[in-house]
């Protein structure tokens, strides 16, 4: 038994629009993933801006509803549970907004706002919370005296510090963390990373770990999701992922990432550009006749790739290897 | 029903993000004034473009009250946009970044923060000018691209119209000119769908979509200064990559000068001609681009490069910088301000009241520790467990 499953998930958004204010469109924000997590593991969930990331967190955790699917928590049927906010799996699996600014109440204190879930779950002396609270703001790095301040008094980073010890507050099982470090300099960014990683080894803490920094996702995680168009196109380990890519759309990532040194940049640049070329012309194959990405096909007990049949996934391969691979 | 939509939005938006009142006003201020005479502001001007210097910062202070005094979380900065530039800004969060940033478009207007020093833009001083010429260079001729996109846009708008009801206030556009321009720009920033998006409301839009929305808005006139602060965080690495080429590009065509400011040193090695390192309100380092990367000097830039984790590195544990920035109204005002954080480097390595040197051409450092500086062996990496 996994530790939590989520299968066939969709979510798809009305778009209004016209006089009367009726459904015009449909954005299918997700559209049929299946993950499953285990105990203690950290996933990664990356792909295209707007793709569905933020939207698959906030289905698994409650925050929207879903269209189809369900969702199971050690074993249990969770999918309707979830959304009533004094369930245990609320307690249990939390989650760190991509956006720090807006998820913070901005007429409390730093220690109103950290307090808050400690209240609701654990049961502390105030004595004890507010050494808790102490402790919670040295290990995301902020000074004591942040407590009596209120949010609009810290920067983008130290708003997103505050969320991240909000959210580590109560013990919580598993953590879906949106951009948890995007905001933050690189030295709080390794700082949060080294405490996410110390937390884990010590209670066996599960994350899905959602970033557009595929530096930090191979520093993070053990299993990989790509995600393109409300679709994965592509999941397996770090190095199945990192060294052994198939679908055209991983690899034009990977030969996006910035290189770390000014040196030779123009070249790069042109590389990049080709291998845009090169993508634009296929990229087509990775859709079905109704415009959807296909459904994952194992290359092997890890890996999966999204492609219509084992043999044409081999001949996409191929083809995008012409550009771009650094 | 569409009245039951905007309550339900209103709610909506109560509940996440209740502190966008002041910044609603900003958006205001800053959308009627992007597109303040598209045609003729852009070409104004023109005389700037034979001098070098396109923005001179001098000596600028950027305060906030706290408990009835101001501190100042940017302390005496000084520099020059040149046109065609690139200049990033790096530092550690809460350093003064975006302080500096909101200053040079004059957003601070608020009691509770004090600006002083000189912003010169051309002959004028901007700190100088009344709210109504700001309005004029707001937008038109200094664009900024917000850190936090969901505050500068208006949560109560369809995405399109708010493009558009800023064309149609400054521009004399037909209504068709305007909604095909919308859908141009928001194509321009790889917006895969213009027509469904133009219809959504800001919440209904990815993080990386709003971003992109903002980058559209401040791009849109032209502007011969843009201030982008963050622009990339939520963006993949390919549509990033996209923006940045056309960020490049607009520079290309309209000569203007960029700050970028960014914790990504893989943004700032493809983009930046210049950079300055930020620490505490103060530049510790300046360089161009190449040095900066093959020989930096300053402790905390050197420190900084050390915590990057590396795509084929094997290491379990990311290198932390020891200790943490004291709070604003705790920051030291006197001596290094850096110091405390490298115990190991004896106090007589400091200079007393550290000054800026220019020890190779263009490349400028804060004190003098750096000749004594040396990495503490496996020390720092237990900084997170403390
Ligand atoms: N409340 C909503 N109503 C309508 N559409 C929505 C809503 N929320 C999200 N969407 C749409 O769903 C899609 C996926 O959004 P989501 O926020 O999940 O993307 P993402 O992968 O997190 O992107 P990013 O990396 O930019 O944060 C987008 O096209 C977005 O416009
Ligand atoms: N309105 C305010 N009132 C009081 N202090 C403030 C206010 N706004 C910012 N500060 C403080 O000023 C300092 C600089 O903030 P700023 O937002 O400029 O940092 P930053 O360099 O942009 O950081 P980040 O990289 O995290 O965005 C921080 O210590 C912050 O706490
Ligand atoms: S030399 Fe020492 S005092 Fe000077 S800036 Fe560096 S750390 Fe600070
Ligand atoms: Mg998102
Ligand atoms: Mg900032």
């Amino acid at each position: 038994m996994s530790f939590m499953q989520v299968i066939d998930l969709k979510v798809h958004y009305p778009i209004r629009g016209g006089f009367f204010n009726t459904i015009v469109d449909w954005v299918y924000a997700v559209d049929g993933i299946d993950m499953e997590f285990e105990q203690g593991k950290t996933y990664g969930l990356v792909g295209e801006s707007g793709c569905g990331k933020s939207t698959t967190g906030k289905a698994i955790i409650g925050l929207e509803k879903i269209t189809s699917g369900k969702i199971l928590f050690e074993g249990e049927d969770v999918t309707r549970e979830r959304r009533s906010r004094t369930s245990r799996f609320h307690r249990e699996v939390q989650m760190i907004f991509q956006d720090s600014h807006s998820s913070l109440n901005p007429r409390k204190r730093i220690a109103d706002i950290l307090a808050e879930p400690i209240r609701n779950f654990l049961h502390l002396t105030p004595r004890e919370e507010s050494r808790k609270i102490g402790e919670l703001l040295e290990i995301v790095g902020l000074p004591q005296d942040a407590k009596e301040k209120y949010p609009h008094e810290f920067s983008g980073g130290q708003k997103q510090r505050i969320n991240i010890a909000r959210a580590l507050a109560t013990h919580p099982k598993m953590i879906i963390a949106d951009e948890p470090v995007s905001a933050l300099d690189l030295s709080v960014q390794a700082q949060v990373l080294n405490f996410m990683k110390d937390v884990q080894r010590e209670f066996g803490l599960t994350y899905l770990f959602i970033s557009h920094d595929l530096g930090v996702v191979k520093h993070m995680c053990d299993t990989i999701f790509i995600m393109y168009k409300g679709r994965f196109v592509e999941r397996g380990t770090k190095e199945d992922i990192y060294g052994n890519s198939k679908h055209l759309y991983t690899k034009r990532l990977l030969s996006s990432i910035p290189a770390t040194t000014p040196v030779g940049r123009e070249k790069r640049k042109r590389a990049r550009k080709e291998f845009e070329k090169v993508y634009e012309k296929m990229i087509h194959k990775a859709f079905d006749q109704n415009g959807r990405v296909y459904d994952l096909i194992p290359v092997s007990d890890t890996h999966y790739v999204s492609a219509p049949s084992a043999r044409e996934l081999l001949e996409i391969g191929k083809e995008s290897e012409m550009g771009g691979s650094r | 029903m569409l009245l039951n939509l905007c309550i339900v939005a209103i709610k909506m938006i109560y509940k996440d993000f209740g502190n966008y009142g002041a910044n609603i006003m900003k958006l205001m201020f800053f959308l009627s004034d992007t597109y303040t005479s598209l045609k003729a502001d852009c070409r104004k001007g023109e005389g700037f473009l034979e001098k070098d210097a396109l923005l001179t910062v001098r000596g600028l202070h950027v305060g906030f009250r706290i408990n009835d005094r101001f501190y100042d979380a940017v302390d005496g900065v000084s520099f020059t946009l040149k046109h065609n530039e690139i200049l990033a800004i790096v530092g550690e969060s809460g350093c003064g970044k975006s302080s500096l940033a909101t200053s040079i478009i004059g957003l601070h207007h608020d009691r509770n923060v004090r600006v002083t020093g000189e912003i010169l833009f051309g002959e004028r001083n901007l700190l100088e000018l009344d709210d109504e010429e700001m309005n004029k260079i707001r937008g038109a001729e200094i664009a900024m691209i917000f850190q936090d996109p969901l505050s500068a846009l208006n949560p109560l708008m369809r995405i399109g119209d708010q493009i558009e009801e800023a064309l149609a206030y400054h521009t004399d556009y037909t209504r068709e000119e305007r909604e095909e321009q919308v859908m141009r720009l928001l194509k321009q920033v790889g917006i895969p769908k213009p027509e469904q998006t133009a219809r959504q409301f800001p919440h209904q839009l990815s993080g990386g979509m709003r971003q992109r929305v903002m980058i559209a808005m401040a791009i849109s006139c032209k502007p011969k200064i843009i201030i982008a602060d963050e622009p990339t965080t939520a963006l993949d690495v390919t549509i990033q990559a996209q923006i940045l080429d056309l960020l490049k590009e607009l520079q290309e065509e309209t000569g203007a000068g960029i700050i970028l400011i960014t914790h990504d040193l893989g943004v700032v090695a493809e983009m930046a001609d210049r950079v300055m390192v930020m620490y505490a309100g103060e530049i510790i380092e300046e360089a161009p681009v190449q040095k900066l990367f093959m020989h930096p000097k300053h402790p905390y830039t050197r420190l900084l490069f050390h915590s990057m984790p590396q795509l084929h590195s094997k290491d379990e544990r990311l290198h932390v910088i020891e200790g943490t920035v004291p709070s604003l109204a705790n920051l030291p005002r006197t001596g290094c301000r850096f110091s405390h954080r490298i115990p190991w480097i004896p106090k007589e390595a400091h200079e007393k009241h550290p000054s800026f040197h220019e020890i190779s051409k263009d490349h400028y450092v804060q004190c003098i520790c750096w000749k004594h500086f040396y990495f503490r062996k496996g020390a720092s990496n237990n900084a997170a467990r403390r």
